[in-house]
């Protein structure tokens, strides 16, 4: 069979799973809406959880991402998982213990204070949409290169489908549904991974194939270890070795501070700490937060293997070769514009890391600026470097070298020469990590509006079927913009998403931690903290991304602070203003003070 | 009944001040495995292999040993704090 059945296959197998699911445990309260009526196995929540925070960005890019960056690459792994820890210990068993829905809800009771509530809402709101938008392109991704659909026509089915769910189910369908994602994007990551460790190094499992000898074969040194070759041959090519730390804009600092910002951001993402009302009690919340790290870990202890498998296969198998024997993965995905190769005229194809790399990405480019960068390159080519102009300069200069981080998962089965099941097998992996996160944070969105801004700010009377009505409204709405962003990826999307995190970290964080362990903190230093750090990081992001700004250096800090890492310092100036204005302004009332002091008693069972 | 009133804020003061040490104990390992091993002290642990392995042992805790060190934290944390939660609650 071929790839296209096969996908056809996989994504509609598991398309109906998903919406049987939903189907059989459809919600008609809004406890069941929002929390899943508070009856979910830990293990079970466990896997819903990790289905949710391992998004289309871990399953698709992330792999991708280290591939590139090597060490440096590390920060999303750390601050990722490292993130899940700080939630686990800091922030999910305080929140279950007093009882709140949402993260504005949270932060508008704790600091008693609505206009709180309504920046932790935008906040809630700008973040989950990034994230969406994020997925959405994921899912057109995937459809446009193995269901051979129009992208738009791949978004719109994905829109239907999330759509069914979650406004059927609502947290409990989602979290069923979740679980059984999970299964499909965790065997989709893992059997393409083995197959490649066992053909390149003889293990079984990538974390151990990873730190092994390669297997003797035509293309590599016999019984040398992978990382070695691989670090030789990216030094060969004109890059830096895999494994060296601190190189370019990724200084020590830099490094540091992205790395703990993702990890106080990722704490801060309001669709996972939700998660925690989903079981029944605290013990049970601690268990779940256990299962959860543990179901993450499976996939993010493979991806850095994956990583630089990949890279090793992908170097080697583009270096050198000619014209007629380009690779036949090589060909489909050039049709996606997610690689593609301008010649210098030898026929042969060299991907470095200098001056003379000939591999390529179409970017943000639409197709007729392609066109016409592809044909002056051609008359550059066939005139004898007389006339047009050298496609390879312009694109270098577009900082288009190099294929797209994307393709490195989707296409490592291809390029290992997997069969077409497990390549087609990824495809449903990957629109599963897709849409669980997108369903999850579509929830969040839905309940951010339904039940922090109509029921509690707006219309306090609310009949309960009147806010679940609002709440399936503002789902569908939710699907429609997302959807938008999908058809019309917003070529910022990537710079973006350091605003999310960097946004989650500068003032979700700190307000939590603070609320929760702090109980002198008052309703003004709390806003005042939050607005100075959020304005703070957004300054500075909208100064670097999108003015061009040259990044602050401070005088001491090599190479600038990268926007990826300013989220540190606005949690910091976060922290700073809250605990400077505490002493000044009067303590939260009496009964909010009793209600922190509950917290620090165990629940009894 | 005067007397078990008075006890319970001290107790439960107590119940506040394990979990806090707990707390802060686990969030040491957390700093010490990730962005201390696997960036602060990166370069220094990558003169060291893992167990003669291809691993440089910084660039291993950065890629897979910070990963595996936060799922035993996470596990630490659930039995500490289930059995402190339990033994807090016969007390009462």
């Amino acid at each position: 069979m071929s790839i296209l059945n096969w996908t056809y296959l996989f994504v509609g197998l598991s398309f109906s799973l998903y919406l049987y699911i939903a189907w059989r445990v459809r919600v008609k309260d809004t406890q069941g809406f929002y929390v899943a009526g508070r009856g979910v196995p830990a293990y079970a929540n466990g896997m819903a959880t990790a289905a949710d925070w391992m998004s289309a960005a871990s399953f698709i890019s992330m792999a991708g991402l280290i591939s590139t960056m090597g060490y440096a690459g590390s920060v999303y792994l750390m601050g990722w998982t490292g993130g899940f820890v700080l939630l686990a210990l800091c922030l999910a068993p305080y929140l279950r213990k007093l009882g709140h829905f949402t993260v504005p809800e949270f932060i508008g009771d704790r600091f008693e204070s609505n206009p709180a509530r309504l920046i932790a809402i935008l906040c809630a709101i700008f973040i989950s949409f990034t994230y969406v938008a994020g997925q959405m392109r994921g899912v057109g991704v995937v459809f446009s290169r193995f269901l051979n659909v129009d992208i738009s026509m791949g978004v719109y089915i994905g829109m239907a489908i999330v759509f069914v769910y979650a406004t059927l189910g609502g947290m409990k369908g989602i979290t069923w549904t979740q679980v059984a994602q999970y299964w499909v994007l965790i065997t989709a990551f893992l059997v393409p991974t083995i197959a490649i460790s066992i053909q390149l190094t003889g293990h079984t499992f990538p974390s151990i194939g990873m730190g092994s000898n390669l297997i003797e074969n035509s293309i590599s040194d016999q019984s040398k270890f992978l990382l070695d070759a691989l670090d030789d041959s990216l030094r060969d090519f004109g890059w830096h070795a895999y494994t060296e730390s601190f190189k370019g804009k990724w200084s020590q600092f830099n490094v540091f501070a992205t790395a703990l910002t993702l990890m106080v951001g990722t704490a801060g993402l309001p669709h996972v700490i939700v998660r925690f009302y989903t079981v029944k009690n605290v013990q049970a919340a601690r268990w779940s937060a256990f299962w959860a790290l543990f179901f993450i870990s499976i996939l993010y202890l493979s991806a850095p293997s994956l990583a630089s498998f990949a890279r090793y296969n992908m170097i080697h198998s583009l270096n050198g070769t000619s014209e007629n024997n380009l690779p036949n993965w090589f060909k489909s995905w050039e049709k996606t514009g997610l690689i593609l190769w301008l010649d210098d005229g030898d026929y042969q194809v060299r991907y470095t890391g200098d001056s003379s790399n000939e591999i390529f990405r179409s970017g943000k480019l639409n197709p007729s600026q392609l066109n016409q960068i592809k044909s002056e390159h051609e008359l550059w080519l066939n005139s004898n470097y007389m006339e047009g102009t050298d496609g390879r300069a312009i694109m270098l200069d577009k900082k288009l070298n190099g294929p797209d981080r994307d393709i490195i998962m989707l296409a490592a089965p291809e390029m290992a020469n997997l069969s077409n099941w497990i390549i087609a097998f990824v495809a449903a992996g990957a629109l599963a990590a897709a849409l669980s996160t997108a369903s999850g944070l579509l929830l969040v969105i839905s309940s951010s509006v339904a039940n922090d801004l109509y029921y509690r700010t707006i219309n306090p009377k609310a009949s309960e079927k009147n806010q679940l009505l609002v709440g399936r409204c503002s789902i569908a709405f939710a699907v429609i913009i997302a959807g938008y962003f999908g058809l019309n990826p917003p070529g910022f999307v990537g710079q973006v998403v350091a605003f999310a995190f960097g946004l989650a970290a500068a003032s979700f964080f700190p307000a939590i931690l603070l609320g929760i362990f702090n109980k002198r903190v008052g309703t003004i230093p709390a806003i005042f903290g939050m607005l100075s750090g959020i304005i703070l990081t957004a300054y500075y992001i909208i100064y670097c991304v999108f003015l061009s700004g040259s990044p602050w250096t401070f005088g001491i800090i090599e190479n600038g602070i990268a926007p990826e890492a300013f989220g540190m310092i606005g949690m910091l100036v976060n922290f700073a203003v809250t605990l400077l204005l505490t002493p000044l302004f009067p303590p939260p009332s009496k009964q909010m003070q009793e209600k922190i002091e509950s917290v620090r008693k165990p629940e009894l069972i | 009944m005067k007397n078990k009133t008075n006890n319970l804020p001290i107790k439960n003061n107590l119940y506040w001040k394990t979990n806090l040490k707990v707390l802060i104990t686990l969030l040491f390992f957390w700093f010490l495995f990730s962005l201390g091993f696997g960036i602060l002290w990166v370069d220094f642990l990558n003169q060291f292999s893992l167990f003669g392995s291809g691993f440089k042992l910084g660039f291993w805790f950065a890629q897979q040993g910070s990963i595996i060190a936060f799922v035993f934290i996470v596990l630490i944390y659930a039995l500490l704090m289930n059995r402190i939660d339990k033994r807090y609650q016969i007390k009462r």
